[in-house]
């Protein structure tokens, strides 16, 4: 037998960003023992990375937004694939849960009357995002950490779940590992709520760090539950492309916010080129409408640079392969032209765009306020995840929830941005709330001693093989083919080479091989991440071939429009009897109609 | 281009420098070096990292002996026809290669007392506050926690007085929570006592290895050592309180 520590909470976090903190915050308010996991050290969590701002028709800056407005451009940035009840929710409890965190300390910026101030965003109609500069997700984070530190959570930092247990159907707790001595960690649980963010580093050109490796998704994967949406994959538009060290980190949206251009090597406004029907009304068709936008002109309509992001990013890699690209395969995206507008220019760039600034002039030696950065579409965020109940963020299998990233429904086939923040607050609370409940109804299952032995044995293996490759190189192997073969335009072809790929990658990871001992082993960790990586590479993959049209992030070229027959509904991904993994379609549920009518009245 | 790193491989009990030489490219900060490593020699390196973007503070590490992000230390301003020497962070109790157990801040900013707003200015629960009277506190919380300010402090790292004081980043965590307009706590006393502000004798170190270029003793420490100052040492408010105490 291995030794390994036991521990026993009502409810498990797995995982420690926004969804996560937020989530055990509120199981412990309702009075239940909760444990939060984190992968990495507690706030360095990818939510740290957020810059842009938390969508919530708070109507400080423009009081013709409300709920409405904000479940409307919720659903048409979708595409009309979101799961409704979730967009509804989702809209209505957001102010509420970014006026909480000014309760616990958090400092947003401020409008003159002394409010929380709003920014405009892309596929937002109003200026809905609460901000901090652009660095809004630190501030949501540590306000979260700080808060969370004083309500008796026990956090067991850099610890990795590997494996989830059930006691027949339902959950019953969870295997993980330490970094700093490798042992086992055994969680039983009432409740597990999975907050393991994204699949990014499924993918070569990415802004998400390390971590993103699609755990949550694969484990509950493995545990029985559905996956929806897995085709939707969010490249973000604007991407750092050079120097090459630097590819693929994120340059907020909060640029094109505060007036920022993209311009092809021509010097021309590509953006202005196409225009999409869903946004044709709500879209400037000259440069000076949209200047005025920017600048609050209530009047104004929206510059096609804020144009949803599955849009921009096509519109970039189309002026890339037509040869009308940037020095480095890139476009070029401008804040420093506002000086021929405002006074001060540089000084507002600096104040409204702080870390913009100090990234490019550290990482490219480029003075954004004077010249243009150089930009292209990175792998960024996943709209599919766990398919969960809308109100409880129980996911199918009984006692497991999810939620933010890990979770689908509320973004559809692509998610605005500011989205993602206020998704973390408003679906992490309820899952802590539903879980919170769960834990209290139900008593702890039983966990199979032999399971979990089996499940050691197989982590420790790749110490005892004395051939086979070595991780790091799996993982860059699958993140090449993914980049080229499943990336932002796809075809049948090469999405079917894509599955060949992975089956001979699968065989080449049931052999890697791991140098040195179990203490902070990254090699080790890398090994165990590929598992879930190969699994959600491949949930994308299989999702990708089924839906033979092109809607939001999901584009085929050999199925460029929308297919209303075929396309609307969701891609249900599921473990078969056999192991095999199964694609469902399944209808989308008929809207409410006071719902239907909202959609109607703001079109 | 080749340049060769001297990293620091071993843990609590041991460990020595090995030399590893790794081809560079054009733009490369000193954890892509260290990354290339790993992957092609040292796949066992333990190294902390998130975001690679200076904005999740968790690759701090010693740079030719200045604390320092990884990340965000490009080769290019390094001397290069030396080995780039790398090393974990000293104020903090190794665990291996260039990982330390930072654990220890964690628990510190756990006994600070927390965030306490006043009652809310406006019906719906709501404050305000102007721009101007937040903009100090702002920068008080782009702090990252990179802990490269406890690192450099020779209070903790020298004379390891990690129970006595709690370190720049804490003192910076309770200027912002003293500073906040709405905050109504009172931290004054535990920053004479517990916190033990009277050790830190405004070296400045911290402010100069800070990544985010927070002015750390000028805005944060010494107005926090004018209010402790003013509190317990201003000769007129001493003799009111003895007065006090006698007349209770």
């Amino acid at each position: 037998m291995s030794s390994f520590d036991t521990y026993n909470y009502d409810v498990l976090v797995i995982g420690a960003g926004g969804a996560g903190l937020r989530a055990a915050i509120e199981a412990t308010a309702n009075g239940v023992s909760v444990a939060l996991i984190c992968k990495s050290l507690l706030g360095k969590a990818h939510t740290v990375m957020a810059e842009g701002g938390i969508a919530a028709a708070l109507s400080n800056v423009d009081e013709r937004d409300n709920w409405r407005v904000h479940f409307a451009d919720t659903m048409r940035g979708g595409q009309y694939l979101n799961d409704w009840r979730m967009a509804e929710l989702h809209a209505k409890e957001a102010p509420d849960r970014v006026r909480e965190l000014e309760a616990w300390g958090a400092l947003f910026d401020r409008t003159k009357d002394g409010r929380i101030l709003q920014r405009n965003f892309g596929g937002h109609k109003y200026p809905r995002l609460a901000h901090v500069g652009d660095r809004t997700g630190l501030e949501m984070i540590r306000t979260l950490q700080d808060h969370g530190i004083h309500q008796g959570i026990d956090v067991h930092m850099e610890c990795t779940i590997i494996n989830l247990l059930k006691d027949g159907e339902r959950v019953a707790g969870a295997l993980g590992y330490e970094r700093e001595k490798g042992q086992f960690k055994l969680f039983r649980a009432k409740a597990i709520v999975i907050a393991t963010g994204g699949i990014g580093r499924a993918y070569k050109i990415t802004s998400n760090s390390w971590e993103y490796t699609g755990d949550g998704h694969s484990l509950a994967y493995h545990a029985g539950a559905e996956l929806m949406d897995m085709e939707f994959v969010q490249f973000h538009p604007t991407g750092m492309v050079w120097p090459p060290s630097v590819r693929g980190i994120l340059v907020t949206e909060g640029v094109r916010g505060e007036g920022g251009i993209l311009l092809n090597r021509e010097h021309k406004r590509f953006m202005f080129n196409e225009i999409p029907e869903l946004y044709r009304l709500q879209t400037a068709d000259n440069e000076e409408e949209g200047w005025k936008y920017t600048q609050g002109d209530r009047l104004a309509k929206r510059p096609p640079e804020l144009l949803t992001r599955d849009h921009v990013a096509r519109c970039i890699v189309r002026e890339i392969k037509e040869g009308r690209g940037s020095p480095h395969n890139g476009v070029f995206l401008d804040i420093s032209w506002i000086k021929t507008k405002i006074p001060n220019a540089a000084e507002h760039i600096k104040k409204k765009l702080p870390s913009m600034y100090h990234q490019f002039k550290k990482l490219a030696d480029i003075d954004i306020t004077k010249e243009a950065m150089e930009v292209g579409p990175t792998t960024h965020y996943m709209m599919g995840g766990i398919r969960v109940n809308a109100d409880t963020q129980m996911s199918t299998v009984p006692g497991l929830f999810a939620a933010g990233e890990a979770a689908a429904g509320l973004h559809g086939a692509n998610r605005l941005g500011g989205n993602s923040l206020s998704d973390l607050l408003v679906f992490g609370k309820r899952a802590g709330e539903f879980a919170a409940r769960f834990a209290k109804e139900n008593s702890q299952g039983v966990i199979d001693d032999r399971k979990v032995e089996a499940f050691v044995q197989q982590a420790l293996e790749p110490f005892e093989r004395t051939a086979g490759d070595n991780p790091f190189q799996v993982q860059y192997d699958l993140q090449d083919a993914m980049q080229d073969l499943v990336g932002i335009v796809r075809k049948e072809d090469e999405l079917v080479k894509a599955m060949h790929e992975l089956k001979k990658l699968r065989e080449r990871f049931s052999k890697v091989r791991v140098i040195g001992n179990r203490e902070y082993n990254t090699g080790w960790h890398t090994a165990l991440d590929l598992q879930h990586l190969l699994t959600v590479s491949e949930a994308i993959t299989r999702a990708a071939i089924e839906r033979k049209e092109s809607r939001g992030a999901h584009f085929r070229e050999d199925h460029p429009q929308k297919d209303e027959h075929s396309g609307n509904c969701n891609l249900i991904i599921v473990k078969g009897e056999d192991g095999q993994m199964l694609v469902k379609r399944m209808p989308l549920r008929d809207m409410r109609p006071d719902l239907i009518q909202i959609i109607d009245e703001m079109k | 281009m080749k340049a060769d790193f001297q990293i620091w491989r071993g843990n609590a009990s041991g460990g020595k420098f090995e030399t590893y030489s790794t081809e560079i490219a054009e733009g490369m900060v000193v954890l892509d070096a260290v990354h290339q490593i790993q992957a092609a020699h040292a796949n066992d390196l333990a190294v902390r990292w998130n975001c690679k973007a200076g904005k999740c503070g968790s690759c701090s590490a010693e740079i030719n002996g200045i604390p320092k992000l990884m990340c965000m230390t490009r080769l290019s301003e390094l001397p290069l026809n030396k080995p780039v020497l790398l090393q974990p962070m000293k104020a903090f109790p190794l665990i291996k290669d260039l990982v330390t157990d930072v654990s220890w801040n964690f628990t510190v900013k756990k006994k600070i007392k927390k965030f306490k707003p006043r009652p809310p200015d406006a019906q719906d629960g709501t404050w305000r506050m102007l721009q101007q009277d937040i903009d100090r506190v702002q920068e008080f919380r782009k702090c990252i926690e990179c802990f490269l300010c406890q690192d450099v402090c020779h209070v903790l790292r020298e004379h390891q007085l990690h129970a006595a004081f709690i370190g720049p980043r804490f003192l910076v965590h309770v200027a912002a929570l003293e500073m906040h307009p709405l905050d109504i706590e009172d931290r004054v006393e535990e920053l004479k006592k517990a916190n033990g502000i009277g050790y830190c004798n405004i070296t400045k170190c911290c402010t100069t290895v800070c990544p985010e270029d927070i002015t750390i003793t000028d805005n944060a420490i010494i107005p926090l050592k004018e209010r402790v100052a003013d509190r317990f040492y201003d000769p007129l408010k001493k003799l009111f309180r003895i007065f006090r105490s006698i007349n209770k």
